[in-house]
């Protein structure tokens, strides 16, 4: 193939699947390293308390174990951290450590630190640890902590208010005030969780001969722990390497510091000794972070022919005792309301934030970022005016998005979109679902005493974030990312690159991107990713930048290497290099594409025979190039889903019949790999519309922490996807990529919502909860 | 205390000393370093776990590796290595139907098992045998997909043998 496009844009599989399906995926809680000793914790199980005393000697004898550690014999190790941020202005949040030293403040709390030859051992010896903890009462309920006489969630804050801010445009008041119509309602939207298949795994291994500290460790982002492990513990960055081998999901949920991963390196660190922790089920429900858990009241005011001109949003969301670090447990409100109504015209707004500290785990960042609360909004108050105003969903819609000529565009929360393309996204999902012939089949089934429903919900994904993110607020979190592409002796090409691998198929698409720049094929392009040691310092994957920003530093290290080659065979040819491109792994003639010297000599030549090379002649056929976004601070991209769902008004159960989805995520590289984040992310984003909540009791017990009784989605209830796709280029890059990991969780849930109430219309009920379990539905429609 | 267990592995006699509360999950993993079979939940949940005991698929992570003692065990490696699971193989990776891979190995064991019982499954039947095995990366469609091309290709293959 010679032309320049010729791999982007193909349907190329993975390769590293080929190692799953036969076995050998290599996670972290499949390596053994000789004489790794097993990590198991001891952790509060109540919300909030005083530690009396702990007793460990027992403990400390029990067979196997190792070493036994509390706060005051390890937490002195590592520096303090603290999840604030200076662009979040005035938000507070504790200080932590490894281990609760003092009073402990969620159920789950690390508290003694076991380290023993088995993981069953260190079990063994945490039954015999006596802790003493005398119970306080805990904040659990948000609107409570929030009352002038709560207690405290922990003691180094001031008050239950981790964070709070409001936006508004001067024109908010008038807007309501003038407005012909106005709709509202007050939503809820639960506690869900991660629940990656591979819980959270590390293994620390210190060398007390060299100093070097190598830290094996389950995370999508290996380079900012690099960063953490070398500041917190005082060693110095070319002294820690972290390796993120296969990882059985992430979804943003490992790369967030957690007390036990601290706390293993510092047993390392102490030991000298490799120290695994692998967080069984049981553990991850009560410590891997916690999402949404948002209260929204909002309303929406529009004009005679349904124009929505304002929206009016009070948030409080809440987050447990800490803010998480590095990132902070605040993002994810600020994007809730700045994405409010972000697809429509709508020119006024007011969004209010209340983060708020209880006596829970932490939540924070999981995929699609505060997305599906805004977009759950947003679309609800558009189907609520729609039904007042008697408009189709779709004509609401088309009279409010932001016309596809009428870009750039300024949202009333500030963001800045480049160019969206809602309108033709919309027409285009309209056509896929045969929305005229749906409506007759609903109709029809309405009147046998079938209740089906319809739902639709437009979005905006943020993608391709810069260092406007947190780089600006102080966190150590890169937002560049860094590439090294070498031509190797055989002619075969080496790519190190800093963003990282968890199945989503970055190392496939970084490997087309790289072979359109080399003219060679994918399957010589060998990526390598996940490595501090062997990859180049960046941001790796989080807020769907490894398409748009790693997919752009491949591209232009490619096409360094690229001008590299080819000067270099200008020489050995003795010809202009401006005559020579590079095609099917050889040098040929730009015009006539007539072979003139292949990758494979060229490599030989440079290695092997550097000596016939003219006097002077520089050998490197090895291109590094970092690449930091610029431009839009971040790229967005849009889309519309819809939902078909069937109510059984007797039980209160919803099937879900089938799902659509229009996404823009600008130049596709590949085809399947996108289809297939759409589709899981839509999963991802129907589990906690439906089954997925963490319940806790009024004393602030997480009372369904199993994998039994916290619901996810399964195979049987879920519907398939039909996908279409509009394609956008962002022109900031040269590849024009987007992000889309999230596109599919951000709209998800808020269609389902729009379908199951469209479903119940007809008997007056409305939901605005989720998950819309069976009980709920029942409830919205009078029954119990 | 440990027992003696002399029990077949992939076609191998294996014969290991184990403390009686050892799951037949960790004695394939931590013991004889057969990684492909995962742990997701330990309580017989997520699925990740299953391998073929005498044919049939249980949770390793439910089975006492005293019980399996005188069974037939296979694994994902030994169904790769004896080439009977091929075709699944190759039908998951053509139509991606496993991102992070954590739970292929426990799916291929429920497909296999499916397939064996009823070669001609309908989707909504496939999407009930995979009732036990939680995905979270792909949405499952595609790993019906996979599991339905399979079992066209078996019903064409055996037609064409008789």
């Amino acid at each position: 193939m010679t032309s320049e496009k010729a791999h982007i844009g193909q349907s190329y599989r993975r390769e590293s699947a080929l190692r799953h399906l036969s076995g050998r995926g290599q996670f972290v809680t499949d390596l053994a390293l000789p004489r790794m000793l097993h990590a198991a914790f001891v952790r509060s199980p109540m919300a909030r308390g005083k530690i009396v005393e702990l007793g460990v000697d027992d403990a400390a004898g029990s067979p196997g174990v190792v070493r036994v550690f509390t706060a005051e014999t390890l937490n002195g190790k590592c520096e303090p951290w603290i999840g604030t941020l200076d662009h979040f202005a005035n938000m507070q949040s504790s200080t932590q450590n490894m281990l609760a030293d003092g009073e402990v403040l969620w159920v789950g709390h690390p508290v003694v630190m076991i380290v023993a030859h088995s993981r069953a051992e260190a079990e063994d010896a945490c039954e015999l640890v006596m802790m003493d903890i005398e119970d306080d009462m805990a904040v659990v309920d948000g609107n409570a902590a929030l009352m002038a006489d709560s207690p405290l969630a922990s003691s180094g804050i001031s008050s239950n208010m981790c964070f709070q801010t409001v936006l508004e445009t001067p024109d908010l008041e008038s807007a309501f005030a003038q407005a012909a119509h106005v709709v509202e309602g007050n939503f809820n939207f639960g506690r869900h969780t991660a629940v990656t298949l591979e819980p959270r795994a590390i293994i620390a291994d210190f060398d007390r001969s060299t100093g070097q500290l190598n830290v094996h460790h389950g995370t999508q982002t290996p380079y900012q722990f690099q960063d953490v492990y070398a500041r917190h513990f005082g060693l110095s960055e070319g002294k820690v390497r972290v390796i993120a081998p296969d990882v059985g999901g992430s979804f943003g949920m490992k790369l967030h510091v957690y007390n036990e991963e601290m706390a293993t390196v510092a047993a390392s660190l102490t030991i000298g000794r490799p120290v695994r922790f692998v967080a069984d089920r049981l553990e991850s429900f009560v410590s891997d972070i916690h999402a949404r858990d948002h209260r929204v009241s909002a309303r929406m005011a529009l004009d005679a022919d349904g124009t929505i001109v304002a929206m009016d949003v009070d948030d409080m969301t809440q987050i447990g005792a800490f803010s998480t670090y590095p990132r902070t447990s605040v993002a994810e409100g600020n994007q809730v309301i700045r994405l409010m109504g972000a697809p429509y015209r709508m020119p006024d707004y007011r969004g209010r934030l209340s983060v708020v500290f209880q006596n829970k785990v932490q939540t924070s960042q999981y995929r699609a970022v505060g997305h599906p609360i805004a977009c759950a909004v947003t679309e609800a108050l558009v189907e609520y005016a729609a039904e007042k105003l008697e408009l189709d969903p779709f004509e609401i819609r088309q009279r409010n998005l932001i016309a596809d000529d009428a870009y750039p565009h300024t949202s009333a929360t500030g963001y800045q979109f480049e160019k969206l393309s809602h309108q033709a996204s919309l027409e285009k999902l309209r056509a896929l679902m045969r929305y005229d012939t749906l409506r007759d089949e609903q109709a029809t089934l309405r009147k046998q005493g079938v209740y089906r429903g319809i739902g639709i919900a437009t979005f905006v994904e943020i993608t391709n974030p810069g260092a406007t993110f947190y780089g600006v607020g102080g966190a150590r979190i890169s937002a560049q990312d860094g590439a090294v592409v070498r031509l190797t002796p055989a002619g075969d090409v080496h790519c190190a690159i800093s963003v990282t691998e968890q199945g989503q198929g970055t190392e496939t698409i970084i490997a087309q991107v790289v072979a359109d720049q080399l003219g060679v094929t994918p399957d010589k392009v060998k990526v390598v990713t996940g490595d501090t040691d062997t990859t180049p310092s960046g941001g790796a994957t989080w807020a769907c930048r490894g398409a748009g920003i790693g997919g752009e530093t491949a591209l232009r290290a490619g096409r360094k290497l690229q001008a590299q080659i080819l000067t270099l065979a200008g020489e050995i040819l003795q010809a202009d290099p401006t005559h020579l491109k590079l095609a099917n792994g050889a040098v040929v003639d730009a015009t006539t594409g007539n072979e003139r010297i292949t990758l494979a000599e060229i490599g030989r030549i440079a290695t092997y025979r550097p000596d016939t090379l003219p006097n002077g002649c520089d050998n490197s056929l090895t291109a590094a190039q970092h690449f930091a976004p610029s431009g839009y601070p971040f790229d967005f991209t849009n889309g519309v889903q819809a939902s078909y769902v069937e109510v059984d008004i007797e039980t209160g159960i919803t099937r879900l019949l089938k799902h659509w989805v229009v996404e823009d995520c600008g130049r596709i590289i590949n085809p399947l790999l996108v289809d297939e984040q759409i589709r899981g992310g839509v999963v991802q984003g129907l589990g906690p519309a439906f089954f997925e909540e963490c319940l806790y009791d009024d004393i602030g017990q997480m009372t369904n922490a199993t994998l039994a009784e916290y619901l996810v989605p399964m195979a049987g209830e879920m519907p398939d996807i039909e996908i279409a796709h509009i394609e956008t280029p962002t022109l900031d890059t040269i590849l024009g990529a987007k992000g889309v990991g999230e596109a599919g969780t951000a709209a998800a849930g808020a269609a389902a919502m729009n379908a199951v109430n469209d479903a119940l219309r007809p008997l007056g009920a409305r939901i605005s909860q989720t998950p819309m379990t069976p009980l709920r539905i029942l409830k919205a429609l009078g029954h119990v | 205390m440990k027992t003696e267990i002399t029990l077949t592995i992939n076609g191998e006699a294996v014969q290991e000393a184990v403390t009686p509360r050892t799951s037949l999950a960790d004695l394939l993993r931590d013991n004889l370093r057969l990684t492909g079979t995962h742990l997701g939940c330990e309580m017989g949940s997520c699925g990740a776990c299953l391998v073929m005991l005498d044919g049939a698929p249980v949770h390793a992570c439910l089975v006492l590796a005293v019980q399996a003692s005188g069974h037939t065990v296979k694994t994902v490696e030994g169904l790769n290595e004896s080439g009977e699971i091929a075709d699944l193989q190759q039908n998951f990776y053509e139509r991606n139907a496993l991102q992070c891979g954590f739970c292929t190995s426990g799916m291929m064991m429920s497909a296999q098992a499916l397939l064996a019982a009823n070669p001609g499954p309908t989707r909504d039947e496939i999407r009930d045998a995979l009732s036990g095995n939680y995905c979270r990366c792909t949405g499952y469609e595609a790993i019906i997909d996979a599991i339905s091309a399979t079992a066209a290709q078996r019903m064409t293959n055996a037609g064409e043998a008789q």
